[in-house]
């Protein structure tokens, strides 16, 4: 068994440190380690986005990074999207829109969307498409988590 | 939270909650990442389990080894199929499918052949799943392989090898019976037959006659969750499941009928569900962690690899079917016949008994008949996928009828009226149908934007086809649970997929006139609510619903009595109107709902109400998709422009739960059409199991899928509801070869339509010089 190895990170704004095993990923040691469960096992290949989570501001399948990697770096997960003053817009649109049905997938969408959204707020529906392509949907046929994106858009940027 | 309130038709002015829009009350946990699913169960020291899997398509288990296995570091349970008691063949009830314990044990863990790759043998539980696959690993399994049987023909032929060496065929008179044994030994395990009328008359009267083949391959349901499941065999013998399935009660009949004990020493709590569509029904991880957790002493979880939920778990039938269609110029269909061979995978019970009853369904055919064969193959034993079987007979049916209108020269939607089903008319088992929308869906595509708007450009083209599906009843169960502040605490037994929580919670509303938010809708375990069957067969709106309201019926009445008290009257003259309790002799004696709640500790103590629904008249669903597309010549992609999905809901209880069922399914229907299948290798393997490879439609695959919802009011539900799950997925695959057909000229018929078989087809026409 081989030796844990210690890792310092930022979790949700937090100063974390965790020790984890070398072949264990991002994922586990969010889920299993840490009990931040709301980030999702889809495929554990990289091909389903139910695990994004926003690393140093960029958004990663979370599945496809070492635990270990994750050492000095900045980790957004869903369970720090909503802040103390109440649901990201995103979230409140992902209800008010029914752009969910089972779920599993949501944390991922709405992570991954909250990335787009910082940059672009003003992002059309072919951009949210194109963006939100590495995360797969099986329940809704994506329609109305197009539409909650499109409609958090115009709330971040003040247009509603 | 908020509401939002729309009103669509005159029909629904007498609701006040049903048709409305309130959010779900679980949403929260689901933006939030709280709520729990089934990987997300975390219990004191927790073992980890992984499964030894077959690498071989067919192959006999000479022997097992697992003493390897048991002497690593952090294993504590191997467990293979000695460990499981010898039970009898006796079928349950799984609502779409039958389950026969016997089989669901054989699948959880093979015992002497394995029948498809991936088929489970081992299990072992250590610290930690590194540690279990490992273990895994070291399991030594000596096999002697066998020639794999892949294809529903190759099966059906005479010297085909034996997957079974004791399968008889069964002669079947009646869906979800076993019929007759003919004693003949073969891959068939079952042969069904509908016949109404004389077809050799009926054909002899028709002026055009089409023919053709069709072959689908099998696929998958597709959920974004892998099977996941936790238990705990505690040493006084009760035995506790943490799982996400359809339905928490079908899992624990299952699990203690494989385990041979009592069901009250299984508890089975339900968590979140990550998706289901069928796939989700039968047991495949509970009882096998149930196992290990009695071996280590310790609560066991097991979770699948996405690997493991291609190759192991159920994808739908893959098919072989003929149909034939005859007209005369009129447009009357005189006669159809129906030959369907579905692939069950290592065991019996594919759904082409559907198949066989639906496929023709939204047609007034009097000469009918129709021979369904259930055929064992090395593949995964397949499990219900939304609306199952169905969709494979609709992509035959819809598209020999699309080719019989072209060759009649009408239109095809005033062909499908001209011989459109109404109430009365009879089904191919002789049953007529009662209410049912038929006729008003394909009048509304004939009205829509879509189906007005003409289709401009090159290689584009336009398809339609018709969907049925029977829908489910089964029984459910449900408490209400008054508060003093005039809330109400919900309990059903169905677990919430996609919005049944508040699809539920809206009924009681309705009848109480309280808002959706003043419900707490809890989906209980199995020890706290009634029995409950799955949630499946489109059935928990419409069934789940039923008990629900009956409980509220329940509830007004006792707050009648307890209003009846009060005032010295009968509660026979006491009215209920917008939430206000009024006596009849007595206009000015009037109590709120709030009231009589606040009130009922001092009038004679809780009020609390309990009912469970077994429903007779189940509503059954009509729909369509209209669907436009492009195709690339150069390449044989297709891509879908433009999609509209049609059905007839009955009532829509809350219309975007309503409309998120008819997109779903749709897409799930366009990926079948496109890109889903599985691609299996001469040996049987799955030569495409990861998402990358099976490749489900993406965002950026879609337009927006616009629908139109479509209300002709179930008599058998006291607001109108027809289940609305299913039957989105059944008429997309025949739309698209449609459209394909308008767009370019050739007629598809298999599945998928990738580009590479679109491309083929293209050069045939060419070669064809047509």
């Amino acid at each position: 068994m081989s030796l844990k190895i210690h890792v310092r990170t930022t979790v949700n704004g937090e100063e974390t440190e965790f020790l984890c095993e070398g072949r264990q990923s991002l994922l586990e040691a969010l889920r299993d380690i840490l009990g931040l469960t709301g980030t999702k096992e889809g495929c554990n290949d990289g091909n389903c986005g139910a695990c994004t989570i926003n690393l140093d501001g960029r958004i990663v399948d979370s599945c496809l990074v070492l635990a270990a990697e994750a050492e000095g770096k900045t980790i957004l997960t869903i369970e720090g999207v909503a802040s103390i003053d109440g649901l990201h817009p995103l979230q409140q649109s992902f209800l008010e829109q029914a752009a969910l049905q089972c779920g599993i997938c949501t944390p991922g969408f709405i992570v991954a969307a909250k990335a787009l959204l910082e940059q672009e707020p003003d992002a059309d529906e072919h951009r949210i498409r194109h963006w939100l392509a590495g995360n797969l949907c099986r329940c809704t046929g994506y329609d109305k988590i197009i539409r909650a994106v499109l409609d958090a858009g115009a709330v971040v940027r003040g247009a509603k | 939270m908020t509401t939002t309130v729309e009103r669509p038709t005159e029909s629904q002015r007498r609701f006040k909650v049903i048709g409305t829009r309130p959010i779900r009350h679980d949403g929260l946990g689901k933006v939030t990442g709280a709520d729990r699913y089934g990987a997300d169960v975390q219990l004191p020291g927790m073992l980890h389990a992984k499964m030894l899997r077959s690498p071989h398509a067919h192959a006999r288990i000479k022997k097992i080894d697992t003493s390897k296995a048991e002497a690593l570091p952090g294993v504590k349970a191997v467990v293979t199929s000695r460990d499981l008691p010898i039970i009898d063949d006796k079928p349950i009830d799984l609502a779409e499918t039958l389950g026969n314990p016997r089989v669901l044990a054989e699948n959880a863990l093979a015992s002497s052949k394995v029948l498809y790759k991936g088929h489970a043998i081992a299990a072992v539980a250590a610290t930690s799943p590194h540690i279990a696959e490992e273990a895994a690993e070291l399991i030594e399994v000596e096999y002697e392989v066998l020639q794999p049987v892949l294809d529903v023909r190759e099966a059906m032929k005479k010297d085909a090898p034996l997957i079974h060496e004791k399968l008889t065929t069964h002669e079947v008179q009646r869906r979800f019976t076993r019929g007759d044994d003919t004693g003949v030994i073969s891959n068939v395990a079952s042969h069904l037959q509908f016949k109404q009328g004389d077809v050799a008359d009926g054909f002899s009267r028709a002026d055009v006659v089409v023919e053709r083949e069709f072959t689908t391959v099998p696929v998958h349901q597709g959920y974004i969750e892998p099977q996941a499941s936790t238990a705990q065999w505690a040493p006084d013998g009760h035995l506790t499941i943490w799982t996400s399935s359809q339905g928490s009660f079908g899992i624990r009949d299952q699990t203690a009928a494989i385990l041979g004990i009592p069901q009250s020493m299984v508890k089975v709590v339900p968590m979140e569900i990550g998706g289901g569509f069928g796939g989700k029904i039968g047991t495949y991880l509970d009882p096998v962690a149930a196992l290990l957790s009695k071996k280590a002493g310790l609560p066991v979880k097991i979770v699948m690899t996405r690997k493991e939920v291609f190759e192991g778990t159920g994808p739908t039938s893959g098919s072989y079917m003929r149909c034939k269609i005859g007209a005369r110029r009129d447009g009357t269909i005189t006669a159809a016949e129906f030959y369907l061979a579905y692939g069950a995978g290592a065991f019996p019970g594919s759904p082409v008994g559907a198949g066989a009853m639906y496929g023709l369904a939204p047609y007034k055919i009097d000469n009918v008949l129709i021979d369904a064969y259930d055929v064992v193959l090395n593949n995964p034993k397949v499990a219900a996928y939304r609306a199952p079987g169905t969709p494979q007979a609709a992509f035959a049916v819809e598209s020999t009828l699309d080719e019989l209108a072209e060759k009649l020269g009408i239109e095809p939607m005033e062909f499908r009226l001209t011989n459109a089903v109404r109430e009365g008319d009879r089904q191919v088992n002789g049953i007529p149908f009662g209410s049912v929308g038929c006729v008003e869906v394909e009048e509304a595509i004939k009205n829509h934007p879509h189906y007005r708007t003409p289709l401009n450009g090159a290689n584009r083209g336009r398809g339609v086809a018709m969907g049925f599906w029977g829908n489910g009843g089964m029984q459910s169960s449900a408490t209400i649970n008054v508060n003093t502040d005039g809330t109400i605490s919900l309990i059903t037994g169905s677990v919430d997929i996609g919005g049944t929580r508040v699809a539920v919670a809206m009924q009681a509303a309705e009848v109480l006139g309280l808002a959706a938010e003043d419900v707490v809708p809890t989906v209980g375990d199995t020890n706290a609510v009634g029995w409950t069957g799955i949630t499946g067969g489109s059935r928990t709106a419409f069934s789940t619903g039923i008990a629900a309201i009956t409980a509220a019926e329940q509830i007004k009445r006792t707050m009648a009595e307890r209003a009846a008290l009060k005032w010295e009257t009968q509660p026979e003259d006491i009215e209920f109107e917008d939430g206000v309790f009024v006596s009849k002799m007595n206009r000015e004696d009037r109590l709120t709902f709030k009231e009589i709640a606040a009130s009922m500790m001092a009038t004679g103590g809780p009020i609390t109400a309990s009912a469970s629904s077994n429903p007779r008249q189940v509503g059954v669903s009509f729909a369509a998709t209209l669907v436009d597309v492009e195709v690339d010549r150069e390449t044989g992609k297709v891509q879908i422009l433009r999609a509209t999905a049609f059905q007839d809901v009955g009532m829509a209880v809350h219309p975007s739960y309503v409309e998120g069922q008819m997109q779903g399914g749709t897409v799930q229907g366009i990926g079948w059409a496109l890109n889903e299948e599985y691609f299996f290798t001469d040996d049987g393997t799955m030569a495409n199991s990861s998402f990358l490879d099976y490749r489900m439609p993406t965002s950026l695959d879609l337009p927006a899928i616009d629908t139109e919802i479509i209300e002709v009011p179930n008599p058998g539900h006291p607001f109108g509801v027809r289940g609305v799950g299913e039957v989105s997925i059944v008429a997309p695959m025949a739309a698209v070869a449609n459209a394909i057909h308008d767009a370019v000229g050739i007629r598809m018929t298999s599945l998928p339509m990738s580009p590479g078989e679109v491309l083929k087809a293209l050069d045939e026409q060419q070669r064809a010089g047509k």
